[in-house]
Order: C-alpha cells, then structure tokens, then sequence
C-alpha cells in the first residue's frame, strides 16, 4: 500500500506541453507513473511524444476525465493561471490535485483550497514537489532513483530536504514520501498525511520534517499523540533563522516568539517524537527505531 | 514585504479608510514647517519595519513646530531592533475618545482568513491576549464569500464597537483583498472626540508572489535601508539573507539550506562559536551562472572566512552543479580569495566529484557528508585570519 497515490492512479498533468511539464512528464513516466493525458486549453486533440508513448492533450479537465477516467491531477502552470487550472480540475471532479507551481498569490490558494474543501477534493502544495510511491507510481519532481519501495512513511515541507532523508534512509526505502510545501495556505497537511500513514497497513514509521513559520509542527504534535502508534522520527529546520526575515519559502519566518523551531522541537519531543540535530543524525535515529520494530 | 506607517496609509486612503496621511520628513529641518502646515501641534512617528516603536522613544509629542524639529532630531537616526530611523512621519495630534485593535490575516491553521478585532486597542494585542482575552473578538472568514455588509456587521457587534465602524470594516478588507495583503493591522483604530473614526496607524504586509498583479508595489521596496549585499542579490534574483557569522552558506532548496545553516552553527560550536554567514538558496538550477552570482555575493562579504557549498543533486546534476563551481572560480579568478568547502550528493555524484578532482583547484576540499563538511568549514572559518 502505498499513501494518495499508487500504481493505480490515473494521472493527468496540467500544462504538460510547456517546457517544465514535458520534462517532469518524461521522469514520471519513466518511473511508471500511468500518465494518461494532458491538458494544455488550444491544444487539445494534440499529442505529445514520449520514450515509449504518445501521450493525448485535452483543452479542459473536463475532456480529460471524460475521456480517460483520470483521478489525479498535477498543475505546473504558472503561478498566474494557478487558480484557474485548480479550480478547473477540481470542477472536473478529480479527487487529488498535485500543485507543483511555486509563487502562487497567497490569496489564490486560499480561494482554491476553499473550493476543493467544499467538493471534497485532496490538494497537495501548492509549492510542493508532489509525491513518489517508490516503484508505483510519481507524482511531481522528486526523483525516482534516489531510494525504492519500503517500509517509511514521510512527511516534509522541503522538496530538497525530502530528498536528503530519502537518500539517507535509501536501505529501507518507503511506501510513499510527501513534499506538501511550505506556504503559508497548504492543502495537505502534516496532520492529513500523519493519519494516512498511520491508517497505511505497509507503512511501518514515520519522518517527519518541518521547518520555521507558523504552528503546523505543533498541532501535528498534538495529533500523534491522539492518533498515531507508529513510531515518528522528526527533524525541524531553522534553528538559527533570526525573526522577521523570510527564508526561502514563503511561509518560513519566525514573528515574534512564534513559529520558532525550538517551539516545534520541544512541542514534538514532548509527545514522544525523537527530533534529530541534522538530517543524518534524523537518520540514525530512524534506523534504530525501524530495528527496535525488529526486536519487538 | 513589510510596509512602513505612511505607506500603510497611503493604500488606506486609495481604499476610503478614514486616516490622515500627513508628512514625511527625512531632515529634521523640514519638520518645523510640516508641524505648521498640520496646525502646529503633532505626533513624530519614527518610520521603521518594527513593532513596539513607542516603546523605543520612536513616538513623541510635540506642542509647538519648533519642538516637532527637536523631536525629529531626536528620532531620525535612532535604532529601532536594528532599524535605523530615516524618516518620520509628523501627524496632527489627535483628541482621542476610544482605541480599538483590528486586523485581517491570513489563518493557516485553519486555511482561510482571520479578524481579530478588540475595543482593548493602542497597546500590544500580544498583551491583551494575556491579561483580557475575553475582549478579543476572533471572527473566521471564508475566502470564497469574504466581507460583505452582512459580515462587517457581523465583526462589528462581535467586536463590541460602534454600528457606524462597518464601514471602516469593509474598506480595510478591499485592502487585504485588492493589494494582495497577507496582514492589514490598525493600532489603534480611534474614535475621535466627534465620533468619527480613524485609522491611526497601519501596519499592512504585502504578499511578493503577487507582485506581477501590483506594478506600482515596487515602490514600496526601500532599497535605501536594504543591506547592500542583499539589495546587490536581489539585483541578481539570487535568494539571499544576509546574517551575520563568517561561514558563506550556497546550498540548493530553502529547506536544505536552512537546515546547513543550523548544521553550520552546531558545528562551529566546536570551534570558538563560529556562524553562518548568509542565507543562499540558488534553486534547482545551479547553473555555472547562477553558482558565480552567488559565489561573488559571499565572497564580497567581508565578513565571510569561509564557504559552505552545500548541494543535493535532485532534478539539478552534480557534474553541472561542479562545472558551475570551476567555471564560477575562473571567472572570479583573484576575487575568489577564500576555502571553499563542498558537499555533494544524489544526482550523478560520481561524476560531480571526478570534476572536481580533476580540476584541483587550491581553494576547494570536498567533504563527503553534510555534518562532516560543516565541521570542516567551520574549521577553516575559525583559522583563517
């Protein structure tokens, strides 16, 4: 099993004609993703050539589900058509919508996510690097090749940082790794990914990664106290980001007194989550939990 | 982006929010004159990107246009949290009957938007949650119907404050709404001695993504006050902090670069409490361009003893990620001065570090791991003298 996304999937990729969505299409379908359309509005009727196939390209959301049952959708337009091309595929009634695009205004994800929460449509990101399901299916950017199918769950806002610990934890692979983004409007959470992993029969621990900014970190502390049995290993970056200076990620910045990433260490680590210094560190510490799981 | 007071003030008064805009003055000889023009008697607001400025001596009362000079000398140049003062805005003085608190944000919590709004106003909202939190009214707004007439009365008697404040209420939400406002505050929102209300201060911080919807924005961005260094990187698109250690930090994606900065730090621990030096991210790219943009910005940073070139290869190669490093360092040539200090993994590593190799260059060690190439960079940054 595999969390959101699996070899079932059927997936469409929202401006897979433009430059960014050609490439990412081609590492997607290499890594065995069932893509079975584009959607480009004007070029429909169109098809893009890849390795191995001839992928169609639809004018709408609409055409694409009408005529390939697809029920996952990844956006890489640009920030400017965001909005609509979400709101198009939610319309559409596709079930999870993937938002690769960084940049997008602030209060155009909270209008989209409004709307997905109202038909009850999953969107990660925006701002993310999607998710794999190591050896059934990706979708987004993470690379294929970094670590196969296994045993972890993870949970990150960071695309590189996603990487990292996969590369570091490559031995015992993963069911599926989630980059949700870190804006300040997500549509996945580390909640809502917490709970699948937990609810996910193959999915033996969890890592979960966050950064400065806002109190996701701590109301996921919460949760896995309520929730989870499994264990959690967490990592947290910007321990020495000063106040009021944004690092990269729109949502990174400490206010004040909040958003710190000792407030989000001390908040885990009081409901049981080991919090590693480094990402390696983080690693060891998941290695001995996985062994721990042995000897039990 | 944070604004200053006066340009808060300026985008409330393109939306109808009742305010007096006054003047700006940069040269405390001007401020006699702006005192008289506003009817003698007025508040000097120090104009800086920080709370807590009447707190600091930022904000004085001064009775005559003579005392406003005086009071400009006072706080033009004052540091406010590591803000020089460069302006002051002078504000006719105002016969205050009641203060209010009132604010729109944005909620991530909950993945929408949130009034706070209190009649407990003209002191930190932070300190009210503390010692009244029952006069805090917190109303939660769907961004799919936002703040219609309905709504503004509903945050209204939610707040306790006068039925004629609706208003008030709707035009500070095309604020947040039609300039892209991810935080629109009013300490203290006044009613006036004659009843009427108006926005005494604001505080509003724009949302950059939307920058290409709001042209006129950019001249909110106050290069003057900017660090050089980050005013020279933005100038480049290169995303950069700049912070105030000795390790330079290149490392690609927010997260891996921010946790390299921490990575930096513990391990300087270990060498008389060495630092980073910045915050670089140069993104998926990593070309030899965009390396020699970022590699010049820390290496023009006196600061700087040594770098951390800190990459996982993902999307981005290694050997291209290693060709940008040598090609970086040619085109640098003698301005490249100081250790370089690199880690790579992920994508074609192999080749990244044969590229390396074969190149030699004097100033550059590859470490394998992130932790160990941290400590190494940490070292040389504690010798080098």
């Amino acid at each position: 099993m595999a969390i959101f996304l699996t070899e079932q999937s059927r997936v469409v990729v929202q401006g897979m004609t433009g430059a960014e969505g050609q490439k990412h299409t081609s590492r997607m379908l290499a890594a065995g993703t069932n893509i079975v359309g584009g959607v480009t509005p004007g070029k429909g009727g169109q098809s893009v050539d890849f390795a191995k196939r001839s992928i169609p390209v639809y004018d709408s959301c609409a055409d694409a589900v009408k005529s390939t049952g697809a029920d996952v959708s990844i956006v890489f337009v640009p920030p400017r058509f965001t909005k609509g091309a979400v709101i198009e595929a939610v319309d559409a009634g596709i079930p999870l919508v993937v938002v690769i695009t960084e940049g997008v205004p602030v209060h155009d994800t909270a209008a989209f996510f409004a709307h997905a929460q109202a038909a009850g449509t999953r969107i990660i990101g925006p701002n993310s690097p999607g998710l794999i399901s190591p050896g059934k299916a990706n979708a987004g950017i993470i690379p294929a090749d970094i670590a196969g199918p296994g045993r972890i769950g993870l949970v990150s806002k960071s695309g590189t940082l996603t990487y990292q610990m996969m590369y570091e934890l490559r031995e015992y692979g993963f069911t599926t790794a989630i980059g949700i983004g870190g804006d300040p409007i997500i549509g996945t959470t580390h909640i809502d990914a917490l709970r699948a992993f937990q609810d996910d029969p193959d999915t033996e621990a969890i890592v979960m990664i966050g950064e400065i900014g806002g109190d996701a970190e701590e109301r996921a502390a919460a949760f896995i106290q309520e929730y989870v049995t499994k264990p959690v290993v967490g990592y947290v970056a910007g321990f020495t980001a000063p106040e009021g200076k944004t690092m990269g990620h729109a949502g990174a910045i400490v206010s004040g007194s909040s958003g710190t990433a000792a407030a989000k260490q001390e908040a885990l680590e009081a409901v049981g989550v080991k919090v590693g210094k480094t990402p390696s560190e983080t690693a060891r510490l998941m290695r001995s939990a996985l062994e721990q799981l042995l000897v039990h | 982006m944070d604004l200053m007071e006066y340009q808060a003030k300026e985008l409330f008064a393109r939306h109808n929010v009742p305010v007096t805009l006054g003047r700006v003055v940069e040269d405390p000889a001007d401020a006699a004159a702006a005192a008289e023009e506003l009817g003698g008697r007025v508040v000097v607001k120090a104009q800086v990107k920080a709370g807590g400025r009447g707190k600091a001596g930022g904000v004085k009362l001064a009775a005559t246009p003579a005392e406003a000079t005086e009071r400009a000398r006072d706080i033009l140049g004052m540091d406010i949290k590591g803000h020089t003062v460069r302006r002051v805005l002078l504000a006719p003085a105002a016969a205050i009957a009641e203060e209010y608190y009132f604010s729109f944000l944005v909620d991530r919590a909950n993945r929408n938007y949130l009034c706070i709004a209190s009649t407990e106003g003209g002191v930190e909202i932070e300190e009210v949650v503390h010692s009244n939190p029952d006069a805090i009214a917190k109303v939660s707004i769907d961004p799919a119907t936002g703040v219609d007439g309905a709504k503004a009365v509903e945050i209204v008697a939610a707040a306790g404050f006068p039925a004629e404040a609706a208003s008030v209420v709707q035009a500070l939400w095309q604020v947040f709404i039609a300039e892209d406002a991810s935080l629109v505050e009013v300490n203290p929102l006044v009613k006036l001695a004659d009843g009427s209300l108006e926005a005494l201060d604001g505080k509003v911080t724009l949302d950059e993504n939307a920058g290409y919807r709001h042209p006129d924005h950019a001249a909110f961005d106050d290069k003057a006050a900017a660090d050089p260094l980050e005013a020279a990187a933005q100038e480049k698109g290169l995303n950069y902090v700049k912070l105030d250690g000795s390790v330079g930090i290149i490392g690609n994606g927010a997260g891996l670069v921010m946790s390299t900065l921490d990575v930096v730090a513990y391990a300087g621990e270990a060498h008389g409490g060495v630092k980073p030096a910045n915050f670089l991210d140069i993104g998926g790219g990593a070309s030899a361009e965009v390396m020699k943009s970022g590699l010049s910005i820390i290496l023009g940073d006196p600061q700087v003893r040594s770098v951390f070139v800190n990459v996982f290869g993902g999307i981005t190669a290694c050997d291209a990620v290693s060709n940008g490093i040598v090609q970086a360092l040619e085109l640098l040539g003698d301005q490249a001065n100081k250790p370089l200090v690199v880690r790579l993994d992920g994508n074609n590593v192999e080749e990244g570090r044969r590229i390396l190799a074969k190149a030699n260059h004097p100033l550059v060690t590859v470490v394998d791991t992130m932790d160990g190439a941290a400590n190494r960079a940490a070292e040389l940054a504690a010798q080098t003298f």
